[in-house]
């Protein structure tokens, strides 16, 4: 009997207002839909960053006869050098840090090379003696690169040390800054969805003002009064997080799935987040929503219950 | 039932309180007219009494609570012992007679089954039993006016107050509205009516408070509108200055 006239007083709050909720639902939509990407966009970075990291190697590149100057100075790595290398990373010291170690002679590097840049004229003018040597060292942590930079840089015969993790950190930075503007995008519009929201109710309760006033009166209970009004914004804000759910799980399927894996090709390395990592993203804009629908609404009533 | 202590009501921007240092007490059953000009300060006596405001200085007890010391969440609870008609009648244009006084039982949760059985008998009591259907623009004033004593009763709340509930109403109609409070006192509910209707208070020979600029300036047993008697009877008042006379 209550919970029914509730629901009635909801549903006449609702269509009295149309045009309001409808733009509450729109500015919902929006502003959880810039959320929801913020989330899948923080989800691929990681995806991404577990899957390159593991890859990511210290290069210990050692001198050629072609590299003048400062340390080399223009003398290929000695045998011994390149031993007195190995040792280093071999060493108690630098041990657990390290899982494996390859080295790159001229010819692996060679190939390599000749491999990567198959389509390139350059390959044609290269010989295997211009293309260093190198140690591909594998850190079981491949964020404690600086340790076998430091340890290393500087032996004889060590032309450079190069961490590749720094090239990765700069795409996943430009990621990571677009995740951060769409959370920022998303802030402003979820401003903008509770600022609507309490309008919207305060108009609903005005235009209903001399119900509150007899309710008050002869003694509704704050909650009863209250309850129908923060039902009606949170049914559209309700409405509103399911059509952007909607919106997250089709970017998902339709642009990530179908879309960016055939633009990358079937055999990119790159690893796409996919429909479930979507499916993690809905309960949370659907909470979103109805949290701040309610906090609103609540706020915004809360002036016709005061005694 | 109901007593003020010292109350005092300023309202913020004026420094004239709106009722000063008013002392009074209101026992169950009686049937009291609050008299004074416009800005007396009954309106405010009213809202103090239903605890839509709070005193500036003093403690009043309604029904044996003290106001001061309830909870904003009790008010509501609070108010279901007190029925509240006006001037203006304020019903919902959009409901009919029926579910005027339907919607004050719904709202306080109130069962379907009950709703049924207490409308009408309420409706037949202020003499409007044949009219449920009716919209309000479609009643006379009088009728109107028994709408909404209709649903400030249909709680059997233990006091009334009505503010000028006859204000809007001819001299005639007004009798009628009166024979029905009179009933209602009757019937064991306390009734506060502030009023402007010198005829209605000479006729009805009753409890007569009398307020100047906030402050009791009579307080009679079997009173008029203008008071008989020389000397201003102090009830708890302790020396009200100056006397009224007719």
């Amino acid at each position: 009997m209550r919970l029914r006239l509730v629901l009635r007083e909801a549903a006449s709050g609702l269509r009295r207002n149309v045009s309001m909720v409808i733009s509450v639902v729109l500015v919902t939509f929006i502003s959880l839909t810039f959320v929801g990407a913020a989330i899948l966009l923080q989800f691929q970075i990681g995806q991404m960053k577990g899957y390159w990291y593991d890859r990511a190697q210290v290069a210990v590149y050692l001198c050629t006869v072609n590299d003048s100057g400062d340390p080399c100075a223009g003398t290929e790595t000695t045998d011994d050098q390149k031993a007195a290398i190995q040792a280093q990373l071999d060493s108690d010291a630098l041990k657990p840090y390290v899982k494996n170690v390859q080295f790159e002679d001229h010819k692996q590097a060679y190939d390599n090379f000749k491999q990567q840049f198959s389509d390139s004229s350059i390959s044609d003018y290269l010989t295997p003696d211009l293309l260093p040597e190198s140690f591909r060292v594998q850190l079981v942590d491949p964020s404690q690169a600086a340790v076998i930079v430091e340890a290393i840089n500087g032996l004889p015969g060590v032309q450079s040390v190069d961490d590749q993790r720094q090239y990765l950190d700069q795409i996943f930075a430009i990621l990571s800054a677009a995740s951060y503007t769409a959370v920022g995008l998303a802030t402003l519009m979820l401003v903008a969805a509770v600022l609507l929201i309490a309008t919207t109710i305060r108009l609903s309760a005005f235009s209903r003002r001399r119900e509150l006033g007899i309710m008050r009166l002869v003694g509704a209970s704050n909650r009863f009064i209250q309850t129908p009004f923060i039902l009606e914004g949170v049914f559209a804000a309700v409405i509103g997080s399911v059509l952007a759910s909607g919106a997250i799980v089709a970017i998902v399927q339709f642009f990530v799935r179908g879309y960016l894996r055939q633009a990358l090709g079937a055999t990119s390395t790159v690893a796409l987040i996919g429909v479930g990592d979507a499916f993690i993203v809905v309960p949370i804009l659907i909470v979103v929503g109805v949290v701040l629908a309610a906090a609103s609404a609540g706020f915004a009533i809360s002036r016709y219950l005061r005694v | 039932m109901i007593r003020f202590d010292s109350v005092s009501k300023f309202y913020a921007g004026n420094s004239r309180p709106a009722l000063g240092d008013v002392s009074l007490e209101v026992n169950k059953g009686e049937f009291v007219f609050l008299v004074g000009a416009s800005g007396s300060g009954k309106s405010s006596f009213l809202r103090l009494v239903l605890k839509e405001e709070k005193p500036s200085r003093g403690q009043i007890h309604v029904l044996g609570q003290e106001l001061s010391r309830m909870s904003n969440r009790k008010v509501p609870y609070f108010r279901r012992n007190l029925g509240v008609v006006f001037q203006d009648f304020r019903l919902l244009p959009q409901k009919n007679v029926f579910d005027n006084v339907a919607f004050a039982l719904q709202v306080i949760g109130r069962s379907a089954g009950f709703i049924q059985e207490a409308v009408p008998d309420v409706l037949k009591m202020v003499g409007l039993a044949g009219k449920s259907g009716r919209f309000p623009h479609e009643l006379s004033g009088g009728e109107q006016q028994r709408v909404a004593i209709a649903r400030a009763i249909v709680n059997k709340p233990a006091i009334l107050l009505a503010d000028e509930p006859t204000g809007n109403l001819d001299p005639s109609t007004s009798a009628g509205i009166m024979t029905l409070l009179e009933r209602i006192n009757l019937g064991g509910t306390t009734v506060v009516m502030a009023t402007h209707d010198a005829g209605i208070v000479d006729q009805m020979q009753r409890r007569v408070i009398e307020l100047i600029s906030g402050q009791i300036v009579r307080d009679e047993r079997r009173g008029g509108y203008q008071t008989q008697a020389i000397p201003v009877q102090g009830f708890g008042l302790g020396g009200a200055a100056g006397g009224v006379t007719a």
